[in-house]
């Protein structure tokens, strides 16, 4: 399904982030990227949301290399892939409600399906009750469900989550986790990149390591291990 | 679709501008501030407009005519002065009604009246009173009346004299102080328009400046730059449309105030009645003129954020 074909990236400063990596995501997969500050985990991510260019190689989702796409494929490719980041990245502007209708929106979807799924994918991560009320007025752990709810509500193929619990305490951690596990076994690939030894050992799935932009392990049932 | 799109794209903008209220309302008093320059540049052009006109309409040149000459011959002039391009008015004044004027002018200077009592004769020509389009053309005027050498048609000279070249240096210091009036109020018009206009502008900037996180997030799930860029054109227009109003508001009182002042002062124009009667022109240039700083400001702020 993903596909990173000799992808190497250096910076404008010479840092090399990722050095010439090859790997393959199958549909259905929970994998997770460990590795140290620096490693290259968030440069991979950004790369897979057409965020950074290679500066060598290509990656492909199916068979179509997504860094050779017109900026209006772009955006519809962007929503095939929900993202949860460490920081929330919520729109404080807007109520809860609203920042995940606005995912739905900008998809093109109709009025009616944002009126009965916004309140569904709530119901998922178990935030009916927060439908009106705005980011600032939630917890750590509310703002990343709310931020899980709108990366699955136009039921995307994948899900990147960057450090989704590194600022959240170990009982939000584990609802975190639990509710990407759910998701997952819906079938949608979760791609999560983690410090978080606990987490990646308890999912029991795979693992890829990263150790200054090479791939150093990649265990079908790893552990975290650097 | 397109109509769902910008359905919601002009619900997001109104949200936007409700919710931001402070933000809102400090972009609009700069907007306000602006718009009041433009109003008063408005003013200000009406003003001098109507005073160069006014001052205009006091110059004229006379044609005076010997006291024998025949009326037809006059009216005869007349008719040839009427067609010349150049030629907005030609009066007639009888050698009864100079005389009348005459007197009028001159009832409390007995002596005078005395004096022309003692003739037999009425002494005074007859003239003809010529106003041209723009001041510049009465030299154009007077050399056509020169050049003609105008004899009657009993072939002796009618034309006593053309009092143009008396009056040479008033008209051409007025046609001056007309043409460069008007020059530096075009030049002051457009700066002050930039400066405001810019200044504007950047405050629209500051503001989509605070949410360039929020445009990176849109992008990230996925959003068109129309779906990013549209509400923060709607709330700039919001903008527009609420401190044209406000300005026009605020002008009610300002030129009611000014109004007795600049009558007075400028000649029978009253500032008051100009804003009255031409109001759907003012509201039109003031609200358009916001809509469009909003509007084209934030097109520009948001480009920026969208373009990596």
């Amino acid at each position: 399904m993903i596909h990173f074909d000799k992808v190497s990236k250096i910076y404008s400063d010479k840092t090399v982030a990722l050095d010439n990596i090859t790997f393959k995501i199958d549909p259905g997969e929970f994998i997770s990227i460990v590795g140290h500050s620096g490693a290259g985990k968030t440069t991979l991510t950004k790369m897979l949301m057409a965020e950074e260019k290679p500066t060598k190689g290509k990656v492909f989702l199916e068979s179509v290399n997504i860094h050779a796409l017109p900026r209006k494929h772009i955006n519809e490719y962007r929503r095939r892939i929900g993202v949860v980041f460490q920081d929330f990245r919520l729109l404080s502007g807007k109520t809860v409600f609203e920042n995940i209708a606005y995912a739905m929106e900008v998809a093109g979807r109709e009025d009616k399906d944002v009126q009965s799924d916004v309140p569904y994918v709530l119901k998922l991560v178990d935030l009916e009750k927060k439908m009106w009320n705005y980011p600032h007025e939630l917890s750590g752990g509310e703002k990343q469900r709310v931020a899980i709810a709108r990366a699955i509500v136009n039921q995307p193929d994948i899900i990147i989550a960057d450090e989704p619990t590194g600022n959240l305490d170990p009982i939000n951690t584990y609802d975190i986790v639990q509710i990407l596990k759910k998701i997952n076994d819906l079938g949608t690939i979760i791609i999560l990149t983690t410090h978080n030894k606990g987490v990646v050992d308890s999912i029991k799935r795979r693992v890829i390591t990263l150790d200054r932009g090479k791939i150093v392990r990649d265990d079908p049932q790893g552990n975290y291990v650097l | 679709m397109l109509s769902t799109n910008v359905k919601r794209v002009i619900r997001a903008g109104f949200f936007n501008f409700v919710r931001n209220g402070f933000v809102s309302l400090s972009s609009m008093f700069v907007m306000v501030v602006t718009l009041s320059v433009l109003g008063a540049l408005i003013f200000s052009s009406a003003i001098l407009n109507t005073t160069l006109n006014e001052l205009r309409d006091k110059v004229d040149l006379n044609v005076y005519f010997v006291t024998n000459a025949p009326e037809k011959d006059i009216l005869a002039l007349k008719q040839t002065l009427s067609t010349l391009p150049e030629v907005e008015t030609v009066a007639y004044v009888t050698r009864e009604q100079a005389l009348a004027d005459f007197k009028a002018r001159h009832e409390t200077d007995q002596l005078t009246l005395q004096a022309l009592s003692e003739l037999d004769d009425n002494p005074l020509g007859a003239v003809l009173n010529v106003k041209t389009k723009e001041p510049s053309q009465y030299e154009g005027v007077a050399e056509y009346l020169q050049g003609k050498n105008i004899l009657g048609s009993s072939g002796t000279a009618i034309v006593d004299k053309v009092n143009y070249y008396q009056n040479k240096t008033a008209i051409d210091k007025l046609s001056n102080i007309i043409n460069s009036s008007k020059k530096l109020g075009f030049i002051l018009t457009i700066v002050l328009v930039i400066v405001s206009v810019l200044i504007t502008f950047n405050t629209i900037r500051l503001v989509i400046f605070v949410s360039k996180e929020e445009i990176s997030v849109m992008r990230l799930v996925g959003a068109s730059n129309f779906y990013v860029r549209g509400p923060f054109v709607i709330t700039g227009i919001l903008y527009g449309v609420i401190s044209g109003i406000i300005t026009l508001a605020l002008l009610y009182p300002v030129t009611f105030w000014l109004g007795n002042y600049t009558e007075t002062f400028f000649i029978g124009f009253n500032l008051f009645d100009y804003y009255t009667s031409n109001f759907g022109h003012l509201f039109l240039v003031i609200v358009g003129s916001g809509i469009v700083i909003g509007a084209v400001s934030s097109f520009l702020a948001v480009r920026k954020y969208l373009r990596s």
